[in-house]
Parts: C-alpha cells; sequence; structure tokens
C-alpha cells in the first residue's frame, strides 16, 4: 500500500474512533501536545495508561472476590480509572467508571460485578484499536510519510 | 533537551537551569502534586508546552515537606484524592505554614459538597480534571496580576 492510501486509512480510522465513542476531544489535546522535541509523547502516555489500567482492573477483581467486599478500595481504583482514561480520551471506559462509582456508593456487589465486567471489555476494545492506530501510523513512518493531523 | 525527565522525576531542590522560555517568558515555578504518574506526566508536558518549569511529587505529605524546607513555587497543582496525606489536608497545612502560592486544586471528582470542602482548605481554584490549555492560560494570567 502506498503512504497516501495509508494516510488516508488513518485519518478514516482515527474518525471512526471518534465517531463511535471511543475517543473524545483529551485525546485530540493529548496529540497537539507532541512535537518534535516529544515526538512519542502519546505512545509513552498511552502505555502508561494501560499498564495503569491492567494494574486497577487486576485489584478490582481481586477486591470483588472478597467475602466482605470492601468497597472504598474498589471506590478508590475506579476513581483512578475513571481518572486517567478521561486523560488520555477513552471516553467509553470513563462512562463505565461512573456507573461503577455509583454502585460503590449504594454497596452494590451485583452493580459493581457487571461493571467489572464492562470496563473490562471496554478497556479491551480501545487498547486494540489504539494499538492497531499506533501499528498504522509506524507503516507510515517506515514508508517515508508523515503522520497527518 | 536535559531538563525534560530529571526535574519531573526528583525531589531535588535545584531549580533546573536552562529550560529554555518560550514565548511567555514565564519565570513561574510549579509544583504537580498527584498520586497517578500518567496525570503527572500529561499535565508536566502541558506546562512545559507553555514554558514552566514544574517539579511533580506524587502526595500531599511530600508537597509539605518541600515547601517545609523552603523550596518555593509560585503555583501547586493539588489533586484532591491521594494516600499518605490528601489535597484538603495538604492545601490546609500549606496555609498554616504561609505558604501563599496560588494553591489550585485539580480534580476528577464533581461532588459539590466535595469541591467546596476541598475550596475551603484554602485553594484559590477547583478546576476538573485534566488540564486544559485554557486553563492554564487563565492561571498564567493570575500569577502575573499577583506578581
Amino acid at each position: 500500500m502506498d503512504v497516501v492510501q495509508l494516510q488516508r486509512q488513518l485519518v478514516d480510522y482515527r474518525t471512526s474512533l471518534y465517531h463511535e465513542g471511543f475517543l473524545d476531544e483529551q485525546f485530540t489535546q493529548l496529540q497537539e501536545l507532541q512535537d518534535e522535541n516529544n515526538p512519542h509523547f502519546v505512545v509513552e502516555v498511552v502505555s502508561l495508561f494501560f499498564e495503569d489500567s491492567e494494574r486497577h482492573l487486576n485489584e478490582l477483581t481481586t477486591a470483588l472476590e472478597q467475602q466482605s467486599v470492601d468497597f472504598r478500595r474498589v471506590d478508590a481504583h475506579v476513581h483512578q480509572l475513571k481518572g486517567s482514561s478521561s486523560s488520555i480520551g477513552a471516553q467509553r471506559v470513563q462512562q463505565v467508571c461512573i456507573a461503577f462509582r455509583n454502585y460503590c456508593e449504594e454497596q452494590n456487589v451485583e452493580g459493581c460485578l457487571e461493571c467489572l465486567q464492562q470496563v473490562k471489555h471496554e478497556y479491551s476494545l480501545v487498547k486494540t484499536k489504539l494499538e492497531s492506530m499506533f501499528q498504522l501510523e509506524q507503516q507510515i513512518l517506515t514508508a517515508g510519510g508523515s503522520i497527518p493531523m | 533537551m536535559v531538563l525534560g525527565k530529571g526535574a519531573s522525576s526528583s525531589l531535588s531542590m535545584k531549580m533546573a537551569d536552562g529550560a529554555e522560555d518560550m514565548v511567555n517568558n514565564n519565570n513561574f515555578t510549579v509544583l504537580v502534586v498527584d498520586d497517578d504518574p500518567l496525570i503527572r506526566k500529561l499535565h508536566d508536558m502541558h506546562l512545559k508546552n507553555f514554558g514552566l518549569r514544574a517539579q511533580v511529587v506524587e502526595n500531599g505529605k511530600k508537597a509539605v515537606d518541600l515547601c517545609h524546607v523552603g523550596a518555593n513555587f509560585n503555583l501547586i497543582l493539588m489533586d484532591r484524592e491521594m494516600p499518605v496525606m490528601n489535597g484538603a489536608e495538604a492545601t490546609k497545612e500549606l496555609r498554616a505554614m504561609g505558604v501563599n502560592s496560588l494553591i489550585v486544586g485539580v480534580t476528577s471528582c464533581g461532588s459539590p459538597n466535595e469541591k467546596q470542602a476541598f475550596m475551603e482548605a484554602g485553594l484559590d481554584y477547583c478546576f476538573e480534571k485534566p488540564l486544559t490549555p485554557d486553563k492554564i492560560t487563565f492561571l498564567l494570567q493570575e500569577l502575573n496580576k499577583n506578581n
């Protein structure tokens, strides 16, 4: 595939991610922060997000498996996940976190478990999408092109 | 660029020299207090783009300790929920110590009561996370007014 086609593919792909609500305005802000002095900024921040999220999801799973659930612990992790997902613009993940926190407040284990499933699902979707997008970007760069804004 | 990672991750008292001030010619110093490394990185980058030098620490106690040993900041960006010492407690302590930097809460929580309580701890402003260029522009204007 030639560079122009790849670039078009990238733009279309990115647009679809916004349309489908996977990404929001915050992600655009992230891209705007990247420049020649920090050419890998977006990838670095997103990688941090992946690490963070996986850690929180593991903790949440453990916390919700306990006989007697410590809702403050659950809430603390959801709060962090909500914060980081909103900061990078992972809108759908953020939205599940909002519902998740409500269930925590109500001390509703069923509701929390449901949200945990949902958030894991949304997280894995956005992770796959972002990784595909980065791969496309890499292909363009390798082919000697530049990443369209 | 030498400044980059060093300033962000160390608690060193020396303000690194040489950060070329960009357009705005700011000599303001900023402290970012947040337990989330992602947020610290993000805010640090945002501030760099405005030519601001930021130090970052991960909880309220570290912020208080830094100021206690004499570090001075024009602007402190304070997260609300942190381990060891949260934003509200840290803000109260800083004010009690006589710190009169601009202290701005940056929180991802929405409840008006929580924000109110945070403001009452001694904040000048409270924003929702994350920081954006317009919020920074606004804060710079405030800093310019006061200095």
